[in-house]
């Protein structure tokens, strides 16, 4: 039997917080047109050199500084090739995501000379709030991030100028919104988030390394983005969604519901599964940002 | 000069050099490791042998992505398509019992069935209803990456064995092997020519061209776009799974789980640097099946990791890939869902 207690909510929690905060990176990015299937090697980036940070110093809060900034790193560059160079966004995620996988095996092995996993490192402490109990610092700010970034996008003149950009760039351009500087400051934002969903794996869960450790929960994030609508809300609802799943499929692991064992292989497919009815179900509405993907306004800028 | 930067040779030049800039400030030798990495691809008969092998995946799921791409599709699906065509060919050949010239053709023809049917619903999704391929295909991926697990974990698994892999394959199934090569190297180049046919001379290969190009031209020629689309998914799903079932009935005789290092996305890189054309993506996969070879043995000789392959292959793409993409929302095929 499956019994809905503290424990399931709290391990929901544990498993969506990487999610949030990689799906509210992904909302930024993408509501200002950028799209960004390089959320999973942002989350690889900032999970190594989360690692990385606090192997050097010891100090797990520099490596949560460092794996932030390899995130943002990578959406720098992001920007950069789909923005100044032209390159198809999707094929610079492509290559993200190839390069993070390449970048992070590269450096275990050559640093720590094995493959497989880093020393173990110290990890962030845990924080005790109010009416949350004992939580990691960044499931505090995943759920800060939920709710503040609804107000950001559609209260503030920055978020205006974000959604702008990515409505309609060249009415943006025309009333003298710098297109190029919103979106590199947006993917460079949606990235510094995935870069932090890295370091809680890295330093929230395992604290170390492990290889390929984002075990395409980026793309999880990104289905998250699509089923949420392109809305912090929707996102954020959508991964803690797919986290209860996950959380779930643990729990029930070699137990039966009615007589029957429920493969978790099967309950690990869902996001995926639910995300291509989502998708087919969106079809021919305008649900996403109009220009997603659009650099027309950004050539002469 | 735009036509030199945006060609294949400086694309590679860019890589190796951006590699070997890396390989050097990880306090590493480029050059040494640049040799060892040849010696392991070229060094011997046997080894050149292996680079042969390595390279027959990557000519089939470079044809796979070079053709969706011609049509406008960017197919990030291979993987999944390769694994579902490997494990159609396994069960086949480990389930029935037939002489060997019905049961290895059988079997390969599964495999296609198997890529190809993991293609259609991303290929209708995106003809039909405009919906993105490429987030349906990554999660298609996903999907294929847990169905083979759990199938080869509980139903199709190999009773005598705690290894998650399904039983071998009968000896009817096997590609023929002669020495160090298998037959599987022979279907790569009939690929190879017939997508150069196809592509050159016959009438789906124009309409995949027009449909890639220009899909309101072809609407207005005539040429139905949903149907070349849907017929282009197929079959670069095909090809994928024709690569897993090579792999599995030439290589391993059986599907173990995770067998695939990933050709599914090794396939991208050959397709961009291929240029969309036959004789580019023969010559590119056999440079990443090079390359994939002699990794391993420059691990070996010196302690530059393999991975730095892997970095390499995604500078190429980033180099290579602004000449075939264009970068607006709704070119080629008329996707309406600009994801």
């Amino acid at each position: 039997m499956i019994h809905f207690d503290a424990e399931l909510l709290n391990s929901t929690l544990r498993l969506a917080t990487p999610l949030i905060l990689a799906a509210l990176g992904g909302v930024l990015c993408e509501r200002s047109g950028v799209v960004n299937i390089a959320l999973e090697g942002m989350m690889l980036a900032g999970a190594f050199f989360g690692m990385l940070g606090s192997y050097w110093t010891g100090n797990p809060w520099v490596g949560m500084l460092l794996g932030a900034a390899a995130g943002g790193a990578f959406g720098l560059v992001h920007a950069f090739l789909t923005q100044r160079m032209k390159l198809n966004h999707i094929v610079s995620g492509v290559a993200l995501n190839i390069f993070a996988l390449g970048l992070t095996t590269y450096l275990l092995r050559k640093l720590f000379m094995h493959a497989g996993g880093s020393p173990p490192v110290n990890g962030l402490p845990m924080w005790n709030l109010p009416g949350l109990g004992e939580q990691n610092p960044l499931t505090e700010l995943a759920l800060a991030g939920t709710l503040l970034m609804t107000p950001f996008l559609w209260r503030t003149p920055q978020g205006l100028r974000l959604r702008a950009v990515g409505e309609n760039p060249e009415a943006a351009l025309a009333a003298g919104i710098r297109v190029g500087r919103v979106r590199f400051a947006a993917v460079i934002a949606g990235g510094l988030l995935g870069g932090l969903s890295g370091v809680y794996l890295s330093l929230g869960q395992l604290n170390m390394f492990a290889e390929g450790m984002s075990g395409g929960r980026g793309f999880i994030a990104l289905a998250a983005v699509i089923f949420g609508r392109w809305t912090p809300l929707g996102a954020a609802g959508a991964a803690l969604f797919f986290g209860f799943f996950d959380a779930l499929q643990m729990r029930l692991q070699g137990q039966t519901v009615g007589g029957v064992v429920i493969p978790s292989e099967f309950m690990l497919m869902l996001p995926y599964l639910l995300t291509i009815v989502a998708l087919a179900g969106f079809a021919g509405k305008a649900v996403a940002p109009a220009a997603l993907g659009n650099d027309e306004a950004t050539a002469s800028n | 000069m735009r036509r030199i930067i945006s060609g294949p040779a400086f694309a590679l030049l860019a890589a190796f050099g951006l590699g070997a800039m890396a390989i050097w400030v990880s306090g590493g030798n480029p050059i040494t490791s640049f040799g060892a990495m040849f010696a392991g691809a070229f060094g011997s008969g046997p080894t050149v042998a292996e680079t042969l092998v390595k390279s027959v995946p990557l000519i089939i799921t470079g044809l796979a992505v070079a053709l969706g791409l011609r049509a406008g599709l960017f197919n990030i699906g291979v993987e999944g398509q390769l694994l579902v065509g490997g494990l159609c060919a396994a069960y086949v050949g480990y389930a029935v019992k037939l002489p060997a010239v019905v049961h290895l053709p059988l079997c390969i023809v599964c495999g296609m069935i198997g890529g190809a049917a993991w293609g259609l619903l991303p290929g209708f999704l995106r003809a039909k209803r405009g919906v993105h391929e490429v987030i349906t295909t990554i999660m298609m991926n996903y999907i294929a990456f847990y169905l083979t697990h759990y199938l080869v974990t509980n139903p199709l698994k190999d009773a005598t064995t705690m290894a998650p892999q399904t039983p071998e394959a009968l000896s009817s199934a096997w590609l023929p092997a002669f020495g160090g090569l298998h037959a599987g190297i022979l279907l790569a180049l009939i690929c190879l020519a017939g997508y150069a046919f196809v592509m050159g001379r016959g009438v789906f290969g124009y309409e995949v061209k027009v449909v890639g190009k220009a899909p309101d031209a072809a609407r207005a020629a005539g040429i139905s776009v949903t149907g070349t689309l849907v017929r282009a998914m197929l079959i670069s799903g095909a090809l994928a799974g024709l690569a897993g079932a090579v792999e599995v009935l030439g290589v391993h005789h059986k599907f173990y789980d995770q067998f695939s290092p990933g050709y599914g996305f090794d396939s991208i890189a050959v397709a961009f640097l291929g240029g969309g054309s036959a004789l580019g993506t023969g010559l590119s996969a056999l440079l990443f099946g090079a390359l994939r070879n002699g990794a391993v043995g420059m691990q070996l000789a010196t302690d530059t990791p393999r991975e730095i392959v892997t970095i390499i292959q995604a500078i190429i793409i980033v180099m290579a890939g602004t000449k075939f993409v264009k970068n607006s929302s709704g070119s080629g095929g008329g996707a309406d869902d600009p994801l």
